[in-house]
């Protein structure tokens, strides 16, 4: 990181090539991205649990074809975003491998970044037959009709990915200081599950719990899930929607500060060890 | 027999220390099983909150299931899957082999190759979201009633064990599949609710193709007295003839499997 001025610019050239080396890296295990695909079962079953819940009529808004909707928009949504720094981080750092990429002229972070990112196009692919499903099975009635709203649908799934590689590349650099890390992501995993609107819509707490639910549009997990969905189902208008906007890019933000913090005083303990 | 005792108990120590070596890790861990399961009864909160209802199923109902399912996972993730992540690897990279040449029978060295002690933690917070539901419900299952849930219990242990033989088998012809573990258990998250929240053909394919319906559903009808014998005794069948199929898979897979080298 402490490369001088150039550091930067040396980074920024390098970047397509190390998005290309990640996309054939991609498309080389592609079987394996399918078979993580289908690991995403959750939008599916709790869409089960709600699709039943709500036919003794809507809850809290949400009928049957919109929980529909809801979660299968939730399936490509994860899809879109997902990423597996953490992971990465954790085996380089217990291998050793870590100082390898030291080693080069761009900075690991950069690196982990590209790779994550130039899986996006495959993914992108791979999501068409549920965007088909979902487009056959509810049709546009339930979704938003406003360009604005869309384009601000782009936008939050940006910053969404942005969260989720800023957290999980916090936590992958824990691994420098606690040996290992994947069990804290585990947690933060949890908390994502239980407070982002991926087991069940948000709005579903606003009656009943509703210091939570207005505590929950504070947290970032909301904003990794539940926000982009309520935006594309058209259940904000355009002035609470860019305050929402607002409040995730400033996690955005204050997460990608964070990460640099961590980062440069982990990599110096790294290099206490003589690794 | 005493032998395999013992080498049941030198696995299990292995995996203890092992988990150990990461101290952060085992701590961290052990909280986090905690926190999975208490948040597994935030949906359902959510679900009775809002006066929704699956019929045939109430909340104490629905949380018996809920709190089996949990007891299950706890099996699955503490006993069956990390073995099973294990087994892929050694088949990945031919060291299969050094199992296979060691004077103990390989089926049983390759099904306790890891265990997770923290699991035992879902184990018992399943154990209590049941009670709780019984609680709720003000009555407790009879005697036979108890009895029939365990000879599910096994047979659902038996289906989880088969389905872990067919997955190993499978890493036999396609090798590069890391993640087969993790395919598994997102299936089995659609246990997580009674298999009436399922129609037509999904349903069909949860109770006949996956038994998923036999692993939780099933077993928790039984604890609330409201399985039919029949359909019980169908089930316990039903696994037998599963595990039969399993075994006769492995035996093939195994006889093909010529290691990584030649």
């Amino acid at each position: 990181m402490s490369r001088g001025p150039s550091s930067l610019a040396i980074t920024l050239r390098a970047f397509p090539t190390l998005l290309r080396v990640g996309f054939a890296d991609a498309v080389a295990y592609r079987a394996e991205m399918v078979v993580w695909m289908l690991t995403t079962t959750m939008p599916l079953v709790n869409l089960a649990l709600w699709h039943t819940a709500a036919a003794g009529g809507p809850i809290a808004g949400f009928g049957q074809t919109q929980l529909t909707a809801y979660f299968l928009a939730s399936f490509i949504v994860r899809q879109l975003t997902g990423c597996w720094v953490v992971w990465e981080m954790n085996f380089e750092i217990r291998t050793g491998r870590l100082s390898q990429r030291l080693l080069r002229p761009v900075s690991p972070l950069a690196g982990y970044m590209a790779e994550n990112l130039a899986a996006l196009p495959l993914r992108v692919l791979l999501s068409l037959p549920m965007a088909l499903v979902l487009a056959f099975v509810v049709g546009g009635r339930e979704f938003s009709h406003d360009p604005a709203i869309w384009l601000m649908v782009v936008l939050a799934l940006c910053l969404a990915w942005l969260i989720i590689f800023f957290s999980m590349a916090i936590l992958g650099t824990l691994a420098l200081y606690l040996e290992s890390s994947s069990s804290l992501w585990f947690m933060w995993q949890g908390l994502f599950f239980a407070f982002s609107g991926y087991l069940f819509p948000l709005p579903f707490l606003e009656a009943h719990a509703p210091r939570l639910f207005h505590a929950l549009h504070g947290l970032p997990f909301y904003y990794q899930s539940g926000f982009p969905l309520e935006l594309m189902l058209g259940r904000h208008d355009r002035a609470a929607a860019l305050h929402y906007l607002g409040i995730e890019a400033c996690w955005a933000l204050g997460l990608g500060l964070l990460l640099a913090v961590v980062w440069r005083a982990g990599v110096k303990r790294w290099n206490a060890y003589g690794a | 027999m005493r032998r395999y005792a013992r080498l049941f108990a030198l696995q299990l120590r292995t995996s203890l220390q092992t988990g150990l070596q990461y101290r952060w890790d085992f701590v961290v861990e052990g909280l986090t099983g905690l926190l999975f399961a208490l948040l597994g009864l935030l949906p359902l909160w959510v679900f009775k909150r809002n006066g929704a209802a699956v019929p045939g199923w109430g909340f104490p109902e629905m949380l018996v299931v809920v709190g089996w399912f949990t007891l299950l996972k706890g099996l699955i993730d503490g006993a069956v899957n990390p073995s099973l992540i294990v087994v892929v690897d050694h088949i990945r990279r031919g060291t299969l082999d050094f199992v296979l040449l060691k004077p103990a029978d390989a089926q049983f060295l390759v099904s306790t190759g890891k265990f997770e002690p923290w699991r035992v933690l879902d184990v018992l917070v399943g154990v209590a979201i049941c009670g709780s539901g019984f609680v709720l419900l003000g009555r407790w299952p009879g005697a036979l009633d108890l009895a029939g849930a365990l000879l599910l219990l096994v047979s659902a242990a038996l289906v989880l064990y088969s389905t872990w033989i067919l997955v190993v088998s499978a890493a036999f012809w396609v090798v590069r599949l890391d993640n087969l573990a993790y395919l598994f258990m997102s299936i089995f998250d659609f246990a997580r609710w009674p298999v009436t929240v399922f129609r037509g053909a999904v349903r069909f394919a949860f109770t006949f193709i996956i038994p998923l319906a036999l692993m939780t559903t099933y077993p928790s009808m039984a604890l609330l007295g409201t399985l039919r014998p029949a359909t019980g005794a169908l089930a316990v069948a039903g696994a037998l003839g599963y595990a039969a199929v399993a075994r006769l898979v492995w035996r093939r897979a195994i006889a093909r499997y010529t290691s990584a080298s030649s």
